[in-house]
């Protein structure tokens, strides 16, 4: 029995290896110089004639990749923050118009209830290309196309973090509710004081799963704007990659680094938004 | 009196109140303009003449649309199995396990966190025509096959949906498995039931409805593995990926609103059925 444990764990070490090692040898490459990278990669990434070579660790390990991404790159940093500017407004109308809206759906009985949420349902898991003529539609008739509104506005109202929400709002006992309202608090009263946190691992489930979403978005800025100096770095970077090979690992590195921290400190938060995710209300 | 009927009213219209701002920006942003596409999708390139199903059929009849909807059917088909199976697999060891259970949680789940565009360019450098892959079957006196521009590129786009969704599903199938009481199980032994046993008459119908609704959510994440084929692959990439994505965004750049009208309704068609079956056997067995 013991024995077999440890084979299990054997086997799932081995598996895991499919993911850990491509990334630590990302983080290798990132630490090489130009020469070294040109040397490992540049048959592929730059076209230079002769083979590939495997190496994990640089041999003279620099951190000027960094430095030069961080000091002499700014197409970097402007498509860094516009990536800021569109994640940050979208996690922040989605708290602020969501949550009411998941609220309403979790506590109350109400007329239409089931319909509005098997339509947001239904919404939540269209593909992006369901509504991509519609939504290019509307953003150009409020003119809104080209600017990071085209993203910021659609995004709110995902129906996605609504759902995660909804389940967090229902699952709060109704005694609280009960004894609250005896006391004489109104219904917004509770909201505030005892729904949101009450149900607040739930609504930071929905706003890490959100945060991954969206710093990692493709289809809605390459279909929405135009200007290149207006895209997040998600649909950039590979550009970057192809233009300064000396640099990209190290970019892409970067941009790996807040959706890895958010991860590791809310692994536990994101596990509960994908298990609430499942579509059973 | 009077009063009494005014605060009934109040409690009434308070969830609607609740409700409002959400809906009103699904309705402007969402709801309407889906609308809007559903009425176009019948009329004529000028927006003023209908024409009845003839956007349809136009869509139909595109060898490009047949081709992009056989290759996302052939997709899922071949994905969603894999993926649900590998993930159970997963999901069924850790949970037999207490050493290193959370830090090979963690790394099955880390692929969630890595933005595609990161890990696109050491994707290339693997599948390459001069790339690692190549290399390394050149040691065994194999020719070198070019991943990306041939039939093989279907299974670089499996190998990278695996790699990023093996995780979200371990998490799902997880919760199924902490759902199913433990007094079955203990109850089964004492009947003499082996492990074997146990899993498939216990762990197995447990888990059917998490099975359905991982399916659905499955399905709405492999529409996602557009990012790394376009990301790798561009906008015209080898036939045998090309899918339902890229010809959308083709026809986008034609602003084609017609086809893509009519494709887009037939898209959410499919989709909302297969969310309403789900949901409605999911009511029927609770």
């Amino acid at each position: 029995m013991k024995r077999k444990h440890n084979w299990t764990v054997a086997g799932l070490a081995v598996l895991s290896s499919v993911i850990w090692f491509p990334l630590f040898y990302m983080a290798g490459q990132s630490f090489m110089g130009n020469w070294e990278l040109i040397q490992n990669t540049g048959a592929v990434l730059s076209g230079t004639k002769g083979r590939v070579h495997f190496a994990l660790l640089p041999r003279f390990p620099t951190l000027s990749p960094y430095v030069e991404l961080l000091l002499d790159s700014p197409g970097f940093f402007v498509m860094f923050w516009n990536s800021c500017k569109q994640v940050f407004p979208i996690l922040a109308g989605q708290l602020l118009l969501g949550m009411p809206a998941a609220w309403a759906l979790g506590r109350y009985r109400f007329r239409g209830r089931s319909f509005i949420m098997l339509l947001y349902m239904i919404l939540m898991i269209m593909p992006f290309q369901v509504t991509m003529v519609s939504g290019y539609l509307v953003l150009k008739r409020f003119q809104l196309l080209d600017t990071h509104l085209a993203l910021i506005l659609p995004g709110i109202f995902n129906t996605f973090p609504v759902f995660i929400m909804t389940k967090a709002f229902a699952g709060i006992p109704d005694s609280l509710m009960e004894a609250a309202r005896i006391d004489g608090a109104g219904e917004f009263r509770i909201f505030f004081s005892i729904g949101i946190p009450m149900a607040l691992p739930g609504i930071i489930s929905a706003m890490v799963l959100g945060f991954l979403e969206y710093w990692n978005v493709i289809e809605q800025p390459m279909t929405f704007l135009k200007t290149k100096s207006l895209w997040p770095l998600s649909l950039y970077l590979p550009n970057i990659t192809s233009d300064k090979i000396n640099v990209s690992f190290a970019a892409s590195i970067v941009m790996m680094l807040p959706a890895v921290l958010l991860f590791l400190w809310g692994q536990k938060y994101l596990e509960q938004g994908i298990a609430a995710s499942g579509l059973k209300e | 009196m009077r009063k009494k009927q005014t605060l009934t009213w109040r409690n009434k219209s308070r969830p609607y109140l609740f409700l409002l701002p959400s809906m009103t920006g699904v309705g402007i942003f969402i709801f309407f303009p889906f609308l809007d596409v559903l009425r176009r999708s019948f009329l004529d390139a000028m927006g003023a003449d209908y024409v009845g199903m003839e956007n349809y059929l136009t869509v139909i009849g595109k060898s490009s649309f047949q081709l992009a909807v056989w290759n996302t059917v052939r997709f899922i088909a071949v994905c969603i199995p894999l993926l649900m199976v590998l993930s159970l697999a997963i999901a069924v060891m850790i949970n037999g396990i207490t050493k290193l259970r959370e830090l090979l949680k963690t790394v099955f789940l880390f692929p969630m966190a890595i933005p595609v565009a990161s890990i696109v360019v050491l994707w290339r450098l693997v599948f390459d025509s001069s790339g690692f892959l190549n290399q390394f079957i050149d040691t065994f006196h194999i020719s070198p096959v070019d991943w990306m521009n041939g039939p093989s590129a279907f299974y670089v786009l499996v190998f990278s949906y695996l790699w990023k969704n093996t995780g979200y599903d371990m998490v799902l199938w997880l919760a199924g498995l902490y759902a199913v009481p433990e007094s079955l199980y203990e109850a089964a032994r004492i009947d003499g039931a082996g492990r074997k046993d146990c899993f498939i008459h216990i762990t197995l119908p447990m888990l059917r409805p998490t099975a359905a609704m991982l399916a659905v959510l499955s399905l709405v994440n492999s529409f996602k593995v557009f990012r790394e084929a376009y990301l790798i692959a561009g906008d015209y990439p080898h036939k045998s990926i090309y899918m339902l994505q890229h010809l959308f965004n083709n026809w986008f750049v034609k602003l084609d609103i017609q086809k893509m009208s009519a494709a887009s309704v037939m898209m959410a068609l499919t989709v909302a059925l297969i969310m309403i079956g789900v949901h409605m056997s999911n009511e029927k067995k609770t």
